[in-house]
């Protein structure tokens, strides 16, 4: 497989071409926003939680392929989950993506729990891309941050 | 006609092998490939020159001196002006910052407005925000129609209306030139405009906008960054007032870049920065700066960046330069007609000169950028620092290619493959 493909899995362009909960989101607690300076790509987060779990999720903003498929994969991981499992998919992700393209990524329990997001494998392969796929997960990280959640 | 080929041969970066394939290099408006006439003078600068300037009596120190001011002395017949008018900075964001800092210190107050155009980089926007900010000024924008004009009209008329809140203080600051003297407080006392659009590739039109703007009492500071590797810049015939460019987009290294300013503007500027190098004299309590361009240099300056722009203006002048802009032009066309025909494909504005933006259907301009990569041909995706430029185009980003003295044939047949490969890439 061509680094092209690997980066442009087919999963990856279908999340791109159909994003899922991608809109406003009706009675949302949390939300928050990331953005590439280099591009300009934003993404916004939006949560719905109660009593600490996630009932619902949602996201807008404009970016490239990578930014767009990565929130919509993560917006299907979400539902009925914890903040504390959000937060653990944030860091896990981050370190999926920063790890040396060469060397298969540590199999902790949370790559494991990666899931369809494994398909990012070959952003690794492109240093100035890696901003795009964790976008998302940037927002994810602020919107459930222990001392800074963005309550409504 | 050109020898393109002849010419790649001055740039050893065009032997590189990108993912396997010959580079076409295409993003020339972020920064040019440097001739071997320029890495030479690099090389000997480090291993014969290598004194700091105007300060030692030995013999390293004064073959850096000579060949430094000379570099100065170049520059300054580049543009057709005088040495003592050539302040060397770090490249054209820091010259814009000089003039904010000093000039608009001395001369911007409450009430008063600076304009700046939609299509400007924000190297020639973002010091004037907060200038203003600090000033307590307006900032206007100059706008731009669909194409990337700009709308003389309406900078008439933003020129012509005084800002509301103007006052009838009376100026704190002696006037240094003429075309300034007439402006009073509460009025538009800068127009800042890019010579060359780095994101539409259009050319705008200096000298119509000088003289609106002197007419309203206000000066005019062009960004030519883009302008001067790919048109001839002769100052005096512009009628602007400061000229801002950098040396690694002219062939020249990073690090060195070019603030020319009316003599008598500059010798009215107070320094922006002091320290070494800037001062007549120093006692414990007090210093005495000296003239320009020398007082707003302090510190040792980026002596290799300066002999190499030196460099590679003569390089520029060892080839036929309007060969070289008859060339560019032919392939500027070739661009831009090739983009335009390209089902899916939109060409943004209406570009005039070395530089092309587009947008591709169904693609996201960084996925573009990183599938012709693969194929060796470098564009650049983004907003190209013109942020409010593409919020005013509707886009978000887009994807920009453009030229430079190198550039041939080949590498518009590579984009053209690359940009065939997009579509089978995102299926």
């Amino acid at each position: 497989m061509s680094d092209l493909d690997e980066l442009y899995q087919a999963v990856i362009v279908e999340h791109d071409r159909a994003p899922r909960h991608h809109g406003p989101l009706a009675g949302a607690t949390h939300d928050a926003t990331a953005d590439n300076p280099l591009c300009g790509d934003v993404v916004t987060l939006h949560l719905r939680i109660e009593d600490g779990a996630i009932r619902d999720v949602s996201f807008e903003g404009r970016g490239c392929s990578l930014s767009r498929a990565a929130a919509s994969i993560l917006s299907t991981m979400l539902a009925g989950r914890d903040l504390a499992y959000a937060r653990a998919l944030a860091a896990a992700f981050e370190a999926f993506i920063h790890a040396p393209p060469d060397t298969p990524a540590a199999p902790a329990p949370d790559t494991t729990a990666l899931g369809e997001l494994t398909a990012f494998a070959g952003v690794r392969r492109f240093r100035s891309r890696r901003a795009c796929a964790t976008l998302a997960f940037r927002a994810l990280a602020a919107a459930t941050a222990p001392a800074t959640a963005s309550a409504r | 006609m050109l020898d393109a080929s002849a010419l790649r041969r001055d740039f050893p970066a065009l032997d590189a092998q990108v993912h396997g394939r010959r580079l076409a290099y295409l993003d020339n408006a972020s920064t040019t490939l440097k001739p071997r006439a320029v890495i030479d003078a690099v090389v000997r600068v480090f291993t014969h020159e290598a004194g700091n300037v105007h300060r030692g009596v030995h013999a390293l120190s004064e073959a850096a001196t000579v060949a430094f001011d000379r570099a100065r002395a170049d520059i300054a017949a580049f543009v057709n002006a005088s040495p003592d008018e050539i302040v060397l900075v770090r490249g054209t964001t820091e010259a814009i910052n000089l003039v904010a800092h000093s000039w608009g210190r001395t001369n911007i107050g409450p009430g008063d407005t600076v304009i700046a155009t939609a299509l400007e980089h924000h190297s020639n926007l973002v010091p004037w925000q907060a200038l203003c900010a600090e000033r307590g000024a307006q900032l206007a924008t100059a706008p731009v129609d669909d194409t990337g004009r700009i709308d003389l009209e309406a900078l008439a008329a933003l020129l012509r209306a005084p800002s509301p809140n103007s006052s009838h203080a009376p100026s704190s600051s002696p006037h240094p030139s003429p075309a300034f003297s007439s402006a009073g407080p509460g009025r538009v006392k800068l127009v800042a405009v890019s010579h060359l659009s780095n994101v539409l590739g259009t050319l705008a039109p200096i000298a119509e906008i000088c003289r609106l703007a002197h007419a309203a009492g206000a000066l005019v500071l062009v960004d030519g960054a883009q302008a001067v590797a790919h048109l001839p810049v002769d100052v005096a015939a512009l009628g602007c007032d400061f000229y801002a460019f950098s040396g690694h987009k002219l062939y020249a290294p990073t690090g060195a870049g070019v603030l020319w300013g009316r003599r008598a503007l500059l010798e009215a500027m107070p320094p922006w920065q002091t320290g070494g190098e800037m001062v007549a004299s120093v006692t414990a309590a007090a210093a005495r700066y000296r003239e320009p361009p020398y007082r707003f240099e302090a510190g040792t300056p980026d002596i290799v960046g300066v002999i190499g722009l030196g460099a590679a203006l003569a390089y520029l002048r060892s080839l036929d330069r309007a060969a070289i802009w008859a060339h560019e032009a032919r392939l500027h066309a070739r661009l831009r007609a090739e983009l335009a025909a390209t089902p899916g494909v939109r060409v943004l504005g209406a570009p005039e000169a070395a530089v092309v933006a587009f947008a591709v259907e169904g693609a996201h301009p960084h996925d573009v950028a990183t599938i012709v990569d693969r194929e060796g041909v470098a564009i650049r995706a983004g907003h190209h620092c013109a942020e409010p430029l593409h919020h005013r185009l509707g886009v978000a980003a887009s994807a920009r290619a453009s030229l430079a003295l190198y550039n041939d044939d080949a590498d518009l047949d590579a984009l053209a493959a690359g940009l065939a490969h997009v579509r089978r890439v995102l299926r």
